[in-house]
Parts: structure tokens; C-alpha cells; sequence
């Protein structure tokens, strides 16, 4: 296999995008990383495209083709694939480029995704995402995301010493990253009553405990390590790609509040990168929750299982903590735009890696990680990154 | 100068309370009222519609002045409910005041602002010597699906104004409107509620229509919020008015008098207008309104207003008929069975 480096990066700025069509937000996001790595579209030999559901939200199919057509290469013909994991179409996508270019069959490929989630009214977009569930087993009975996740949430509390005022710490902490990111959606910071005195979604979660329905697209363009210095002079090289599944419905797990997939995509990629915990400078996981925050940094190994709360709101996860935690804002702030979240995490490991994340800078970052999840953690997509 | 020769208004005397709603569909009365700043909203009684609300705000502005009805050249009522699709609710006024037969008239519909587009057409008639006298009425018992955000706030009522040149109470200097073809809230024919785009109702909708219709009149006028002594706007809840005045350089004190959504919801084509009417029950020559109107689909009116003398003159008898402050009093409040009877939402054997 060959190593792949990361050379060039976009991402839109992240909100109720109105004024923007589906079309509009990945052609420019695809701009923006075409530009950042100084290149021609006529080199771009392969895109992936991670999308959820633009057939539910925009009515629109058949993505791969239409991405590679805006983005003006329908005369070159280049291979153009949609990749779908609901919430982690955007991590499969990279994982897919990745792959792609360590196979030796592609060289320049872009791993875009893309979400434009506000053109339906707020029902439609509920169920539409409750597809990332199992519609049988949990949608047709009533579930949506914030019931699953609020059900996790119950066991875990049920299970480990967290409290309302830790789980509400991680928004509060996200909220402050966001405030200092200008492609979130949310640039405010709040306060952990913002948090507890919010309306009640699903016991124990309240509005500001989830992630909000966002439009949005990133870019990413991979390329092999040794061709990297032809487009950039900070190439930021792919140290690991892992990715894991399992059942689809929450209620078959053999553990409610542990997300088996992202321990095993968590191990796996520690593995392949040939390090540990304490290599990682800084982490994006999969906060569509607060609880999934929580469960993300136990399952990835960060600390104890029991003990994400706590060192929550001692601030080791915080951008001046142990092991920064969500340094984009996360999905809370940030914004969840499903098919370009996971695009959007390695956007935001990529800048800290070169030095490029402004007031959110982690000093000296040398290996970031990035953890997207689908549905309630079915499938995982984890990917360690480094300075080249 | 043309202007506003006489006003009035009308609100039914039923109320439901917000958290009588959330009783039957569920949800937090408290967040309700506190995310929309209304806490109850009027309803029409059984007989009740938007052309009976139109007729009586029509002699309610009657009452105040001595005016010859014949001499009503034009008479408009703007409504998202006029009773008929086909037959106009401006005949029925009409005929209820006397204006008939030597008299133009015609139902208009833009969403919430229609009341306020009949403004400018009197003004426009009334400047050209068309009509002596022309009756611009914002009429509506509102539409809003149960369970649907819209019920919170959907309230019945509407306000006439007379628009002349001959010895206005109030001079109107300039008017000017911001229109654009934006979906954030529509009807279709034949359905029985509205649906609108949610959040998209705001940013995109109002505020930016009523921001650009007032920013383009302080322009043309050069003026500033500061030369304003009161200020409407369209509310459909408390919280867009106010938040748009903030914007715009207004203070509380200034859109206090007209801002009657709290108590009264949103009476759709009537509540700009029956704002004007509030702040023209308190308003003393030489104070000077603005006025901006917004209607879905969507568009902003915004009006310069100056008091005059007029208001004041033995010509102009404003006790005569009640105020808008005097409307909200006394109601009688009904439980979510009867609003429903009110409402006609309980389907009747044929």
C-alpha cells in the first residue's frame, strides 16, 4: 500500500444555507479544496461523495454523477461514487479516497460530503434521519435519534456516576470551540443553564444536548505521500483508516451505552498508525449528542469507561486539556450537516495539523484523530492523521 | 394633504389562553409564551367572520366622524379569510355603511399586509381626485391547522381606515413597499389551513421585507428612528416586532402602544393596522408613526404618519367609539372544546 497525504482542503460555512442549493454548497466546498491545493480540476482523477439522503431532503438522486458534472468534469468522465452510512457517509467517503490512492489504482482523489438538510419541514427532516436507524424494529414503532440517544443516555446514567451538569459541561465546552470557528454554524458560547434550562427533547436530553439540522459541504483532496510537495508544502499524511460495524438497531447490542463499532474502529486504527492514546494531540468524535460525546472518548480508550463526565468538566477535554476534545465545535456547535460531517472532522484536524486553526490552535499538534459514527453507532469510521 | 380622515377597529370578546392549547396538543404553555412573547389570542363568536369584523371596525371609524357614506368613492378589505372565493367581502361593507352604489370595490389578499396595500390604493385614488373618500380595511379571522405553531397565535379582528385629503387627523408624507416572490407561508385554494416553511418564515421572510420596506422609507424621507414618537409593525408574535424595531434604532417606549399581540395574537391582514389604530387611540398633534406592514409571500409596506390638529378638533370625536385598549377588556374565555365549535374545526354532518 501507498501512504496518502492530504493536500488540499474546503469546507462552507455551516447553517440554515437558504440562499444556497444542494449543488451550490459541494461546488463550493470543492472549489475551496481545489484551490488550497493549487490545482487544476483536469488532475482530479476519482471523487467520492458522502451524502445521507438528498433523495428525502432535496429530492435529488444519483450524487456522484451530479457532483462530478458541477464540479465541471462531465467531458473527462472520471469515476464519481456516492457513498452512504447515514451520518458517516462523509467518513466512509475519505476512507473510500483513501483507499482509492493507497491501492495505486487512483492518484488525485477528492472526498467530498454534502447535506443540504433545511429545504423540509422539521418532521420530514426527523424522519428522514431516523432512516440511520432499523425502520421495522425502531422507526415504525416511534423511535427517532433523540429518543435512541436519550435511551443510551438512561442507561449510562443508570450505569456510571455522570451527572446532568457534566453531560451539559460538553455542549457548553463545544459552544466555546464553535464560538472560535467561522465555519460554525453556532459562534456563541453558553452556559451550562443555557443547557439545563432548554426545552425537553427525549429525558435526559434537552434542546442544546443535540446537534441541529445544518446544510452545508466539505472537500478534501488525497494524493499519494510522494507526490504530496507538488501541491503543498504542509501535507498532512494518513496515518490510519478503520472503519467497523454492527447491529443496526440499538436494542440488539450486547451493551446499550457502549458503541462496540468505535471500539473496534478505534483499535483498529491505533494499530494500523502503530500508536497509542497518548500520540493523539486532539480528537473530533461524533457528538450528535452530548451522550455521544461522552461514550465516543470512552470507546475510543481516552479514559475509563465511567469517567468521560468527569474529566469533562475537569476540563481535560477542553482546547487547553489533556486531550481536546471536538476542537471544530463538534456537531453541536459546528453544525450536522450528516453526509459532510465526517469530511468536516478531517477538515478540522487537517488546519490544527498545519498550524492553521486560529484561536482554536492546539500548540504543536503533531496526530489528530477523527471519529464519525452512523445511526447509533452501526457503523464507524475512525482515521488518525499527522504531520507529514 | 392625504391622510387618514378616521380609523377604527374591532376584536371579538372570546379569548383562549395559550396554555389551553398546550392542554389539548401538549408542549409547555411556558416555553410557548416565552419563545413567542403571546399569551392569549381572540376568537371570533359562532357568526362571526372577517366581513363582519370589516363592517364593524368600518362603523366603528364612522362613529368618529361626521362623513356622508355616498362620498366613499372606494372601498378594499384586505383578508386571508374573506367568507367567499368568489364575492366580494368589500360589497357587504359596503352596503353595511351606506357607500353603495356610486362606489369602486374589491377584496385584495397579500397574505398579512393586504389591509395596508388598500391604504396605498385609496391614497393613490384620493391624490389623483378619483374619490373624495376611500375605506381601506385589514380584516381576518385567522387560519392556523390544530396542533400547528400558527394555532398559538391565529386571532380574529381588523381595523378601517378612511383615507382623504380633507382635514386629516393624521397626514400621510410617504409610503413605499419591498416586495419579492418568497415562499415562507402559503394557502393553496381549497385548503383550510396555511402551511408555512417554519424557521424560514423569519430571516428570509420578515425580517428581511420589513427591514428593507423601513430602511428604503427612512431613506426617501431622511429620517431617522429617532424623529419617530411611535412605531408599528407587523406581529405576528411579540418577539419579530421587537426584535426588528431593536434593529432598526427603535425603542420600546416608541412600539409600546401599538404592540397589542400579547393579549390579542395575530389577526393576520388586521394586526399591523389594528396596531396603528392602538397608537392612534393615544396620539397627540404633531407625533410623529411609523408604520411597516408584512405580508407572506411577501412583502413589507411602510408608512411616514404625522399627526395633526385634526385629532384633536371637536370635527374628530375619538371617544366615540372604543379604543383598541377598551376592545381587549372584559373578555370571556373559552376552553379548547368551545374555540373549536367557535372555529368551525369540528366537522358537521352535512
Amino acid at each position: 500500500m501507498r501512504d496518502v497525504a492530504v493536500i488540499g482542503i474546503g469546507c462552507t460555512v455551516f447553517g440554515e444555507k437558504w440562499g444556497s442549493s444542494f449543488r451550490e454548497l459541494f461546488v463550493e466546498a470543492g472549489a475551496l479544496a481545489i484551490e488550497d491545493a493549487q490545482l487544476s480540476g483536469e488532475k482530479i482523477d476519482a471523487m467520492y461523495v458522502g451524502n445521507m439522503s438528498a433523495g428525502r431532503f432535496v429530492e435529488q438522486e444519483h450524487i456522484g454523477a451530479l457532483i462530478a458534472d458541477y464540479a465541471g468534469l462531465a467531458t473527462r468522465h472520471i469515476p464519481s461514487t456516492r457513498v452512504e452510512a447515514a451520518c458517516a457517509s462523509g467518513g466512509l467517503a475519505f476512507r473510500q479516497a483513501v483507499i482509492a490512492v493507497a491501492s495505486g489504482m487512483e492518484d488525485i482523489v477528492v472526498a467530498a460530503g454534502v447535506e443540504k438538510m433545511t429545504d423540509v419541514e422539521p418532521g420530514t427532516s426527523t424522519d428522514t434521519l431516523t432512516g440511520a436507524a432499523d425502520r421495522e424494529w425502531e422507526g415504525f414503532m416511534g423511535a427517532t435519534f433523540p429518543g435512541l440517544y436519550a435511551m443510551i443516555a438512561q442507561d449510562y446514567m443508570h450505569k456510571y456516576p455522570l451527572t446532568r451538569e457534566q453531560l451539559a459541561q460538553v455542549s457548553v465546552k463545544n459552544h466555546f470551540n464553535g464560538a472560535r470557528n467561522p465555519i460554525a454554524q453556532f459562534q456563541q458560547e453558553i452556559t451550562l443553564n443555557t443547557v439545563l434550562k432548554s426545552t425537553m427533547v427525549a429525558d435526559p436530553l434537552r434542546l442544546f444536548d443535540c446537534s441541529p439540522v445544518t446544510d452545508g459541504a466539505a472537500a478534501v483532496i488525497v494524493a499519494p505521500l510522494d507526490r504530496a510537495k507538488e501541491f503543498t508544502d504542509t501535507p498532512v499524511k494518513v496515518l490510519a483508516t478503520a472503519q467497523a460495524s454492527d447491529s443496526i438497531a440499538l436494542h440488539d447490542r450486547r451493551d446499550i451505552s457502549t458503541l462496540d463499532a468505535s471500539v473496534a474502529a478505534g483499535q483498529r486504527a491505533f494499530k494500523m498508525a502503530k500508536l497509542t492514546h497518548k500520540d493523539i494531540n486532539m480528537v473530533e468524535v461524533h457528538d450528535c449528542f452530548s451522550i455521544a460525546e461522552i461514550c465516543a472518548i470512552e470507546d475510543l480508550g481516552f479514559c475509563k469507561k465511567g469517567e468521560a463526565g468527569k474529566i469533562t468538566a475537569d476540563g481535560e477535554t477542553a482546547l487547553n486539556g489533556r486531550i481536546p476534545v471536538n476542537t471544530s465545535g463538534g456537531l453541536k456547535s459546528c453544525g450536522h450537516p450528516v453526509g459532510a460531517t465526517g469530511i468536516k472532522q478531517v477538515y478540522e484536524i487537517v488546519q490544527q495539523l498545519r498550524g492553521e486553526a486560529g484561536k482554536r490552535q492546539i500548540d504543536g499538534a503533531t496526530v489528530g484523530m477523527t471519529h464519525n459514527v452512523g445511526g447509533t453507532g452501526a457503523t464507524v469510521a475512525v482515521h488518525i492523521l499527522g504531520r507529514a | 394633504m392625504v391622510g387618514i380622515i378616521t380609523y377604527g377597529a374591532y376584536i371579538p370578546r372570546y379569548r383562549i389562553k395559550i396554555e389551553e392549547i398546550t392542554r389539548v396538543w401538549g408542549g409547555n404553555a411556558a416555553d410557548v409564551t416565552g419563545g413567542l412573547g403571546v399569551f392569549e389570542k381572540s376568537v371570533p363568536d359562532l357568526d362571526e367572520d372577517a366581513a363582519t369584523i370589516a363592517v364593524e371596525a368600518a362603523r366603528n371609524a364612522l362613529a368618529r366622524r361626521s362623513v356622508n357614506p355616498a362620498d366613499i368613492g372606494a372601498v378594499y378589505v384586505g383578508s386571508e379569510s374573506h367568507p367567499y372565493a368568489v364575492k366580494p367581502t368589500a360589497c357587504t361593507v359596503g352596503e353595511a355603511i351606506g357607500a353603495t352604489p356610486v362606489m369602486t370595490a374589491a377584496d385584495y389578499e397579500f397574505a398579512c399586509k393586504a389591509g395596508t396595500a388598500g391604504i396605498q390604493t385609496c391614497m393613490g385614488l384620493v391624490k389623483s381626485n378619483m374619490v373624495r373618500y376611500g375605506l381601506a380595511i385589514g380584516s381576518d379571522v385567522a387560519q392556523g391547522a390544530p396542533s400547528d405553531a400558527l394555532e398559538y397565535t391565529a386571532a380574529a379582528g381588523g381595523a378601517a381606515f378612511l383615507i382623504g385629503n380633507d382635514n386629516p387627523i393624521a397626514v400621510i408624507h410617504h409610503t413605499c413597499s419591498y416586495t419579492t416572490d418568497t415562499p415562507d407561508f402559503w394557502r393553496r385554494e381549497g385548503q383550510d389551513y396555511p402551511r408555512h416553511g417554519g424557521r424560514f418564515t423569519g430571516d428570509p421572510g420578515y425580517f428581511k421585507h420589513v427591514e428593507g420596506a423601513s430602511r428604503l422609507l427612512l431613506e426617501q424621507v431622511k429620517k431617522t428612528a429617532k424623529d419617530y414618537t411611535y412605531a408599528v409593525f407587523h406581529q405576528p408574535n411579540a418577539k419579530f416586532p421587537q426584535k426588528v424595531a431593536k434593529t432598526l434604532g427603535f425603542t420600546q417606549e416608541q412600539i409600546a402602544p401599538g404592540l397589542v399581540v400579547p393579549h390579542l395574537g395575530n389577526t393576520y391582514s388586521g394586526a399591523s393596522m389594528v396596531g396603528l389604530a392602538a397608537t392612534l387611540d393615544i396620539a397627540k398633534p404633531g407625533d410623529r408613526i411609523f408604520v411597516c406592514s408584512f405580508g407572506s409571500g411577501a412583502g413589507s409596506d411602510a408608512f411616514d404618519i404625522e399627526v395633526t390638529d385634526a385629532i384633536a378638533s371637536p370635527a374628530f370625536k375619538r371617544d366615540a367609539a372604543p379604543g383598541v385598549r377598551k376592545l381587549l377588556e372584559n373578555p370571556i374565555y373559552l376552553d379548547y372544546a368551545r374555540y373549536a365549535k367557535h372555529k368551525g374545526k369540528i366537522v358537521m354532518q352535512e
